[in-house]
This record gives C-alpha cells, structure tokens and sequence, in this order.
C-alpha cells in the first residue's frame, strides 16, 4: 500500500517544483526568522533570493552537529516559543545534546512520514506495531508511535528492554510488526530460543528496524531467526527521527521522503556536491519544518543516491543503506575500517555468532593493534583444537584480505559479549590519540 | 560400540574450571575419566561422565557450549609396551588418532587409552579383527 500516492508517486519533474517550492519558502523563513541562519548566510553572502534553482541549494552554508551543540537549546528556533508543541534530544552521551523542536505542522509531517515507512514495508491500519524502540527524548519510540497512529495502525508502546514482556506480548497480542534496533532484534530471538518461544510460529511477519549501521548478514539472521521479513528504516533525531527514509517489500535501497528532506551527497572533504551513484557524506535539508529548520545538515553518514523504476511505483529518490559514518569510522595504522565491514565478514563465516567487540589499542610500539572478540557456538565449536584454530585462521585470513589489516582473533564463549538494548557497544577504542 | 565423550568450550580465564567441575558435580554426576586441551585463549575440556543427558543438559542451562562426540575406550596393558601395541594395529591400518588421553576402568580396574579417530565405526571393525578390546560404556 502507498500512503499518499500524490506525493511518493509524483513524476519527477513535478517533484522537482515542488522541492524548489518548498526550499525556497524554507529559506526564506529560515532568514527572516533564525538570526543563526541570517548571520551564516550574511557571512557567506547568500540571499534567500539567490536560490532560483534547485541546484542554487550549494551556495548555502552547511549546518554541522557542533553548530547544533553551540545553538543549543532554542538557537534555531524558527517560529514563536508557543508553536513547539514538542521537544526531543539525542541521548547526549558525547556532551550537549542535539535538540529538536516540532511545531503542529512538524508533528504531522513526521507522523506521515513515519506512515509512509510503515505502509512501504506493507503495514496497514490493521497491523499491530510492537514498538520496542525508547519511549522518551529519544525520538525513536514517538517517531514510530506518530507513525502508527497516522496509519491508522494499533501501537503498543512497550519501549526498549523487559524482554519477557516483548515475548508475552508479541505471542498474546498476535503483533505483526516489530520496530526496535537491529541488535536487539537479535537479542529477543536469543531470548525467546532460551524460553522455548518459535518465532518463526507467531504472527510476526515484518520489522522496521534502525538507529544503528547493520549489515546485510546481519538482515538475514534477523530474517530467518525470527520468521520475518527485515527493513531497514533511517533517522536520525536532528532531522526527525525514524521516517527520513525506508526500504520497501523490494528491499532494494531505502526511498528517501524527498518531498520533506531534500538529499545532496557530498565529497566529505571538500564539501563539493556529487552527482546521483557517487558515494559520500548525505547531506539533508528540511524543507517541511517549521519549528527548526535545518539547512543543508552534514549527517555524517556515507551512502550514495540512486534512482531505478522501483516496482512499487514510488519515484522518490533512494539511498543504499548506509555504507558507515564518518565519524565510527577506524583508522588502524593507516588503513580506514568501517565496522560494518568486519560484521559482514563475522556473518559470512559459517558458525561464528554476528555478536562481537572491536578492541583498538596502542601498545609499546606505538603501533596500532585491532582485537576482534567473536562468540562461538554449537555450530562451529568442535572437541579438536585444530579445528578451532582453522576457524580462527580463517576469520584472520579473510580480515586481512578484505580489509588489509593484520587482527588478533579471539574467541570466546557464547553470550559472552554483553548484549546492548540500544546501540552496541561494539567498539572499545583505547588509543590515546 | 564407540564411547560417548563431551567437550566443553572454555574462555581461558581464572576460575571457569572450577565452575564447569562445580556444575557437574553440583548435578550428581561422576567424572570418568577427563582431558584438557589448551591454546593461549581458549581450552576444551573432553569429559566421560555417568550420566551423558544430564551433563549436556546441565552445561547447556548455565550456558557453556558443549557437544557429544564418539570416541574409541580401548583397553591397555599396564606393561611397558602397552600402549605402543595398539599404536602400532592403528598405525598399519593406516588410521590416524587426532587426540588421546588415558583412564582406568574402575569396574575392572584395567587401563584404558581413549582415541579420537575420524571414523570410530571404521576403526572399531579394525580393533575387533586385531584381538583389541573396545568399550561403549565404563558403566
């Protein structure tokens, strides 16, 4: 089902105006009413009738998250204090928060956007949502919430953790759709295998799932362990949340609501603009929201835009799932790692669990050394040590090729690596750099 | 009739034999005989216990991995030369060991050597045909 086919199924030239339409006005607004975006734009001399094209979109400034942390809490605000109907923040777990302030208007925006996700996944009014991502600042459990209720949908606002109460509702309440993080999708398919509980035997036939970088394997695990199909849904609080965009029952790329934010890939150093194919940092632009806008936003997320005739029949651009951020990426002795990378390898290798720790370190040499800490399980432990230490060499072997770094592999008991409800701590960086 | 064995995965860190011993023992199940095999970061212990169902079941609830494989319990002289003998039968039939370790029988009081193979149920038809006995249980 397409929830508002005027809008994801328009023509693209016709998109094109109405993104020009919507830019334009958010400019305006933006200049008028936000003395952060007045002073940017004076210092960079750009006027809101400079952006006659589409295209004029890179003579403005870009908008970065320490820009957000110095604004904080009201700096960008838009429109009078009254309008902010809602406020959310990121957990802050690296100093100030980033702030997001939704007015009427942005709430509703959100929520469509969020219906939007949903219904491309091929939710409808009578799905029941487990939402099990955070209820709170996070904008992830609302996010889904507005979302579900704009379906038309029945929510069930269980939030992260109490896994036996994830289980007990999902088999009670015969849900259908489960929203939380990809690893704690996982983590309740390990939960309910110890309680006796099949999965793949309830009603449950889709989840949305976000909020973290997750791998293709990682996808397939989540697939056949919990009996579903798996989309991957992106957000991210300073825009909207979960919403921004999600893969459809093509899964082949994740559609992007271009007609709320408008996506540029740029070169991440030199901030030149890429055309559609090239891989870069996604840039984002609100051009639907009134309470903050944000103008040209340097996500830090690496992924390229792509356009096909998707078989849904949206004609809203997509991005690839994300490739990694710029900001988890690891640089170990010169060579860049994305942690995805070794996940995919973790997956690919017959036995071993996609549960694992990175530990980066800088010893008595001064150089760098990367750790890899694997579970193993029944599958692939054997009763001889040189099986064991083939799998080992392997896993080290395919490392080295794919990403050209020498690692230490250790493996270690199941379950050993502790479980995250939210993001996985999955890297432990210990260089004083 | 090969000889059930169980391995069990360990993290090599202080204190994990204790506890895997601890849950065996805690479980009312007798030790047979035993062998570690170790690396720098991990070791597996191999087990023979009285009670094979119930070990695994035990493990499994305080999540150790562990796993059922057969061995071969060959009984050995306890005479220099003992052992040499069977090595030499295994050695002429072309038969390769991956591992072994010994134990006694307590009901006997005999010697045995227990022998990983590829294929216990090739190695057994070869051990009957050389006069070597073979036990499927030191029950």
């Amino acid at each position: 089902m397409i929830f508002n086919p005027t809008a994801e199924c328009m023509p693209i030239s016709e998109r094109k105006e109405l993104q020009l339409k919507k830019l334009r006005e958010t400019v305006a607004r933006a200049y008028k009413n936000c003395e952060f975006y007045r002073n940017k734009m004076d210092q960079a001399g750009v006027k809101p009738e400079d952006i006659q094209t589409l295209e004029d979109i890179s003579k403005l400034p870009f908008t970065t998250k320490d820009e957000l942390r110095e604004t904080y809490p009201y700096g960008l605000l838009s429109v009078p204090l009254s309008e902010i109907r809602e406020v959310h923040t990121s957990s802050g777990t690296t100093g100030i928060p980033v702030v997001g302030l939704y007015t009427e208007h942005d709430l509703r925006m959100w929520g469509e956007s969020a219906a939007r996700c949903l219904a491309m996944t091929g939710a409808t009014k009578d799905d029941i949502i487990q939402n099990g991502y955070g209820y709170g600042l996070f904008t992830g459990g609302l996010g889904i919430h507005h979302g579900g209720r704009t379906l038309g949908a029945t929510v069930i606002p269980i939030s992260a953790g109490n896994t036996p109460r994830h289980l007990q509702m999902l088999r009670d309440f015969k849900t259908t759709t489960l929203t939380c993080t990809p690893s704690y999708a996982l983590y309740l398919a390990e939960a309910a295998q110890e309680a006796g509980v099949d999965l793949t035997e309830t009603a449950l036939c889709r989840g949305l799932f976000g909020a973290e970088p997750w791998s293709e394997n990682m996808r397939l695990q989540i697939e056949k362990r919990l009996g579903i199909k798996a989309y991957d849904i992106y957000g991210l609080t300073e825009i909207i949340g979960p919403g921004v965009a999600c893969e459809c029952t093509e899964q082949h790329g994740l559609h992007i609501q271009d007609d709320f934010f408008y996506p540029e890939i740029i070169d991440p150093k030199t901030g030149k603009v890429l055309p559609e194919g090239e891989k870069g940092e996604l840039v984002l632009t609100t051009i639907d929201k009134t309470g903050a806008p944000l103008l040209r936003y340097r996500t830090k997320d690496i992924t390229y835009l792509f356009r096909d005739s998707c078989a849904c029949g949206r004609t809203t651009v997509k991005i690839h799932r994300l490739m990694g951020r710029n900001d988890d990426m690891l640089i170990i002795r010169g060579v860049n790692v994305f942690p995805s990378q070794i996940e995919e390898i973790l997956a690919a290798t017959e036995g071993l669990q996609p549960h694992y720790q990175i530990i980066v370190d800088r010893t008595g040499n001064h150089l760098d050394s990367i750790e890899l800490r694997v579970e193993v399980d029944e599958a692939s432990f054997s009763d001889e040590t040189k099986e064991m230490e083939a799998l080992r060499r392997r896993l080290q072997e395919t490392i080295k090729s794919k990403l050209g770094i020498n690692s230490k592999i250790t493996l270690m008991e199941p379950k050993s690596i502790e479980r995250s409800i939210g993001k996985s701590q999955r890297i432990i960086d210990k260089r004083k750099i | 009739m090969a000889l059930k064995q169980i391995s069990v995965f360990l993290e090599n860190k202080s204190g994990r034999l204790a506890e895997v011993t601890k849950v065996i023992g805690d479980a009312g199940i007798n030790l047979l005989g035993m062998t570690i095999a170790d690396t720098a970061d991990f070791g597996i212990l191999r087990i023979i216990v009285t009670d094979y169902e119930k070990t695994m079941k035990v493990l499994s609830e305080n999540r150790f991995t562990a796993k059922m494989t057969d061995v071969l319990a060959i009984e050995v002289s306890d005479t220099p030369g003992g052992l040499s003998h069977i090595m030499e039968v295994f050695c002429k039939n072309n038969i390769n060991i991956e591992y072994l370790y010994f134990t006694i029988d307590r009901r006997s009081g005999k010697h045995l050597v227990i022998l990983k193979t590829e294929d216990p149920n090739q190695a057994l038809a070869m051990i009957a045909s050389n006069g070597l006995t073979a036990l499927s249980s030191l029950e």
